[in-house]
This record gives structure tokens, C-alpha cells and sequence, in this order.
């Protein structure tokens, strides 16, 4: 029977106690939200806090989708099984629903969060290679109601690290909306509900046939979640095709960083990268195109 | 510290730690053991029990996270002495060997024909792809989950007792005759 060291219980009534809270127990607290990479964390004791606050009374604040003319805006608590059923993410961006499909398991989509998903910023996490790929940017907010907007890059600084301060929160996630965007997602896993061996996921903008921005983020092959601005820039001002997918693929398995493990040597992995960039980028164009 | 929740519609007040994981609340606080214990790491989900209505993996949601929340659990899934038809189709299609698995598979079932009355092969599976059963190899049970949608559509039918014919009577994956589920 595996269960996490003690600690105390609090319940956040708001984003602003949450936030007092935290500021009162300091750097022993932790938030938690859907809880379903803090608990298995805290179980095998790679993790342990004095003080866990509890942020799901928050839904009703932190769990939204909203379109607005320039920007798709997602609150941090709204959970994977949400993202997956909105029609409104699904026609702005279909990469979510690509990527919400293969994310854990139906059950544990009811709890996991997207806040939870970038806050944990696991390096085979996916909810962070689709977020990169779409371009967002992350609103962190602090004491005092003080808020900071910062861009995937800025916000992961490494393995299970990201730019979120003690006393701080992410509410919101900003997706920008721009025209003749397509988008996609794949992964390779082992089995139905597991990690990725590999994942990627892709955007690209297009303007008449040619390509204004194209974005690509991998997972699980490195350290962190990784974007690749080479493939941007390669990408950019060019007419889709076959011969540029392959040079984006190239790009990719050469930029990422995969570590052999029990889910496939480092060579089988780099492979994936190049494949899979090869195919939600063509896809994504389709989809810009339809 | 002292949680409060309703379990299967009883309030229940207890002292607990703030660690205490909600399965081992209704396992060993409650001695409702219906609800079991498989692998402690989120991936079997013998553990599914319902929060407001949803199933979730109990051995990963903090007892005291339920604090002021509906729980249901399998011995709450029968009305009374009536058991659900879901516990039926797992009777009549052999939807369990050993059972370990089935009280979970039970709940995530009743919680998909709930949203869904009417669901393929391909939605039962994809329902329960978060859920081990090392026994049955599935079919029974994807059998048994049809059983129930084609049972609940006949019953219902009856009770409206419309003059077109219930279309709903096939079973389709289970390969049985639609008058076999009365
Ligand atoms: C069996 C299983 C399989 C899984 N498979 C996948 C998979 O294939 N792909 C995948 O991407 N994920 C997978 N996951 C992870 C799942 O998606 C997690 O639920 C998710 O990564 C974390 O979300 P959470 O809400 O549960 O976060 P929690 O576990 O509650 O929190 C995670 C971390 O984020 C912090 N945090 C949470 N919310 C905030 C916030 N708003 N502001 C600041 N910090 C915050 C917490 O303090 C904690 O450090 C799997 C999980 C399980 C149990
Ligand atoms: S015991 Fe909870 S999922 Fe296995
Ligand atoms: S019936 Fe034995 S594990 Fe499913």
C-alpha cells in the first residue's frame, strides 16, 4: 500500500486564498489540482510538502474555454476530458482533441488538469509539446493579484521545473488566433493509455500556398518538452511539400535529444521524431487548407 | 482533520489524516470493500468509484478531496434488492472470472450508459481502456455492458409502450437474439 508522507490539508476558496495561502506556508506547500501526477509523486516519495492546498473548489473560476476574436483563453483548472469535448478547441485547434485522445485514459482525463499538465512539466508530457506547437503563453499570477504572461519557452526552464514562483498560480493559458491555421498531433505509445514513446505536434500558418509560421513541439525526447525554431524558420515563406516535410523531419531527429530507455533505444526514438514531424505537419496543412 | 461527504447517499463524518487516500477511506474507514485495491498507481482501476457522478481512479483523489462531495460506490449501484442492469449483464454474459476487476468495470459501465445508452463496441472498450481485467480477455465484458444498454432500451421501451417495434432490441456484439434480454 503506497500513500505519501502526512501533511496537512487546505482548501483554496479562491485564486486569491490559494494564493494567501501560499504565501503564508511558503515553499512546504504545494497546490494541488487533479492531483494525478502530484500523488503518484508523493506515493514512491520523489515529492513531499507539508502542505498540500486543495484548488478544485476553483472550477467554477479557473475551468473555462473561451474564444475571443484574437485569442482562445483556457483557465488552468479546466480538466483533460473538458479540453477533449470542446467544440470550440476542436474547431480552432484540432491538435487538443489529436492530443486529448491518447492522454492517459478516460478516467483519468476526469481529473487531470491542463494547469497541472504544464505546471508538472514532465518531459514526456503532451498537453506541453501542444501548447509549444500553438504558440501560448502562459498567465502566472501572483501576490497582490500581480500577473505575468510568459511564452512556453519561458515558462518551462527544465525536467519538472517551470517559471512558477513560490506563492504563485497559473490561471490561464492564451492560445493566439491567427488566420489559415491547421494543426496536429501524434503520438506512439506502447499500449492504450501510456506515455508517449514519442509525440509530436504541429501548427502551421498558411497564407494562400504559402507558409507564413509552422511550429513543431516534441515530447519525451529530452530533458524538456521541446520546440524547434529551426523547423520555424526553414519552414517560413515556403510552399508546402513533400521535400520540406522530409527537411523538417530531418531538423527534428536531429535537434531533439531521446535517451534509450525501457520504451525504445535513442535511435528508434529519433526516428519517431522525424515521422511523426513529418506527419502532423502534413496534416496540419490539410487541415489549414480545408 | 474531519472530513464530511455523502457516500452511496449517506453522510458520513469521520477524523481522518489529510494523507488518507479516498479508496482506503471507503476500504478501510467505511468498510465498504466492494471498492478494491489494485496496483496503488493509477493504471488498474479496480479502485473506480464515482465523485459528483464521475468515475475516478480513488487511489489517486485524497479522502479528504471528496470533503462535501457525492461518492458512489458498487454497493451503491443496486436499488434495493433490484440489482442495476449492469450487474445483470455482468451476471448473464459472464462478465467476470475471478471478479477483482468488476466492481470498477461495474462503475465506469453504469457512468457510460448514463451519458451514453447506446454505445458500439469500440466506445465500451475505449470507456474502459483505463481498467485491467486479467481473466476475461474483455469480451464478456464488453458483452455484458451491451447486455445492460439493450436490457435498459427494452425496459424502457416497455414502459412507453410505443406502437412501432423497439429497434433497439439487437445485440449486436454479443451475438445474441434481441428477445434474449428480457
Ligand atoms: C495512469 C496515468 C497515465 C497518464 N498518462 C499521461 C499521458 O499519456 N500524457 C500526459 O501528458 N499525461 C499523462 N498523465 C498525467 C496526467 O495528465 C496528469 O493528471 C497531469 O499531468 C497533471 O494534472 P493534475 O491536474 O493532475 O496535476 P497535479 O498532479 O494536481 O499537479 C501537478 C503539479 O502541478 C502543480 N500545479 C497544478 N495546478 C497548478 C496551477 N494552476 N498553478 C501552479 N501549479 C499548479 C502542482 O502543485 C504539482 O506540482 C497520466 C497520469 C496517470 C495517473
Ligand atoms: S488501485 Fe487505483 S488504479 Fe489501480
Ligand atoms: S475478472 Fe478477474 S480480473 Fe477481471
Amino acid at each position: 500500500m503506497q500513500v505519501p508522507a502526512p501533511f496537512e490539508y487546505e482548501r483554496a476558496t479562491s485564486v486569491d486564498h490559494a494564493i494567501s495561502l501560499m504565501e503564508r506556508l511558503g515553499s512546504t506547500s504545494r497546490l494541488i489540482a487533479g492531483g494525478h501526477s502530484l500523488l503518484p509523486m508523493m506515493k514512491l516519495r520523489l515529492a513531499s510538502f507539508d502542505y498540500l492546498i486543495d484548488i478544485n473548489d476553483l472550477h467554477d473560476e479557473l475551468g473555462y474555454i473561451e474564444a475571443g476574436p484574437g485569442e482562445v483563453r483556457i483557465g488552468a483548472l479546466t480538466r483533460h476530458r473538458e479540453l477533449l469535448e470542446s467544440a470550440t478547441l476542436t474547431a480552432a485547434f484540432p491538435i487538443f482533441a489529436d492530443a486529448e485522445r491518447v492522454i492517459a485514459d478516460p478516467i483519468v482525463r476526469n481529473r487531470g488538469t491542463l494547469g497541472g499538465s504544464l505546471c508538472q512539466a514532465d518531459p514526456s508530457e503532451d498537453l506541453s509539446a501542444v501548447c509549444t506547437a500553438l504558440d501560448a503563453s502562459c498567465v502566472i499570477r501572483g501576490p497582490g493579484g500581480a500577473e505575468r504572461v510568459l511564452s512556453m519557452e519561458e515558462f518551462h526552464v527544465g525536467p519538472y521545473e517551470t517559471a512558477v514562483g513560490d506563492g504563485e498560480i497559473l490561471v490561464e493559458v492564451r492560445l493566439p488566433v491567427r488566420p489559415g491555421c491547421g494543426s496536429s498531433y501524434e503520438k506512439v505509445e506502447r499500449r492504450a493509455g501510456d506515455w508517449a514513446v514519442v509525440s509530436a505536434g504541429a501548427a502551421v500558418w498558411l497564407d494562400g500556398d504559402v507558409i507564413s509560421d509552422a511550429r513543431v513541439g516534441l515530447a519525451a525526447v529530452g530533458p524538456n518538452t521541446t520546440g524547434i525554431p529551426e523547423i520555424s524558420t526553414a519552414l517560413r515563406g515556403q510552399t508546402p511539400s513533400e521535400s520540406l516535410f522530409e527537411q523538417a523531419g530531418a531538423i527534428a531527429a536531429r535537434s531533439c535529444e531521446p535517451a534509450t530507455d525501457q520504451r525504445g533505444s535513442a535511435d528508434y526514438k529519433r526516428h519517431l521524431a522525424d515521422e511523426l514531424t513529418r506527419r502532423t505537419l502534413r496534416r496540419a496543412v490539410e487541415r489549414a487548407r480545408s | 482533520m474531519q472530513v464530511t461527504m455523502t457516500v452511496n447517499d449517506v453522510e458520513v463524518t469521520r477524523e481522518i489524516e489529510g494523507r488518507l487516500l479516498l479508496v482506503h477511506f471507503l476500504r478501510d474507514v467505511l468498510g465498504l470493500t466492494g471498492t478494491h485495491s489494485g496496483c496503488d498507481t493509477s493504471n488498474c482501476g479496480t479502485c473506480v468509484v464515482w465523485l459528483d457522478g464521475e468515475p475516478v481512479k480513488s487511489c489517486t483523489v485524497l479522502a479528504a478531496m471528496a470533503g462535501g462531495h457525492q461518492v458512489r460506490t458498487v454497493e451503491g449501484l443496486a436499488k434495493g434488492a433490484e440489482l442495476d442492469p449492469v450487474q445483470q449483464g455482468f451476471m448473464q454474459c459472464h462478465g467476470l472470472q475471478c471478479g477483482f476487476c468488476t466492481p470498477g468495470m461495474m462503475m465506469t459501465a453504469r457512468a457510460l450508459l448514463n451519458r451514453n445508452p447506446d454505445p458500439s463496441e469500440a466506445e465500451i472498450r475505449e470507456a474502459i481502456s483505463g481498467q485491467i481485467c486479467r481473466c476475461t480477455g474483455y469480451a464478456t465484458i464488453v458483452r455484458s455492458v451491451r447486455w445492460a444498454a439493450v436490457h435498459e432500451a427494452n425496459a424502457a421501451a416497455a414502459v412507453t409502450e410505443t406502437t412501432e417495434s423497439p429497434e433497439a432490441g439487437e445485440i449486436d456484439n454479443a451475438g445474441q437474439p434481441a428477445g434474449s434480454v428480457a
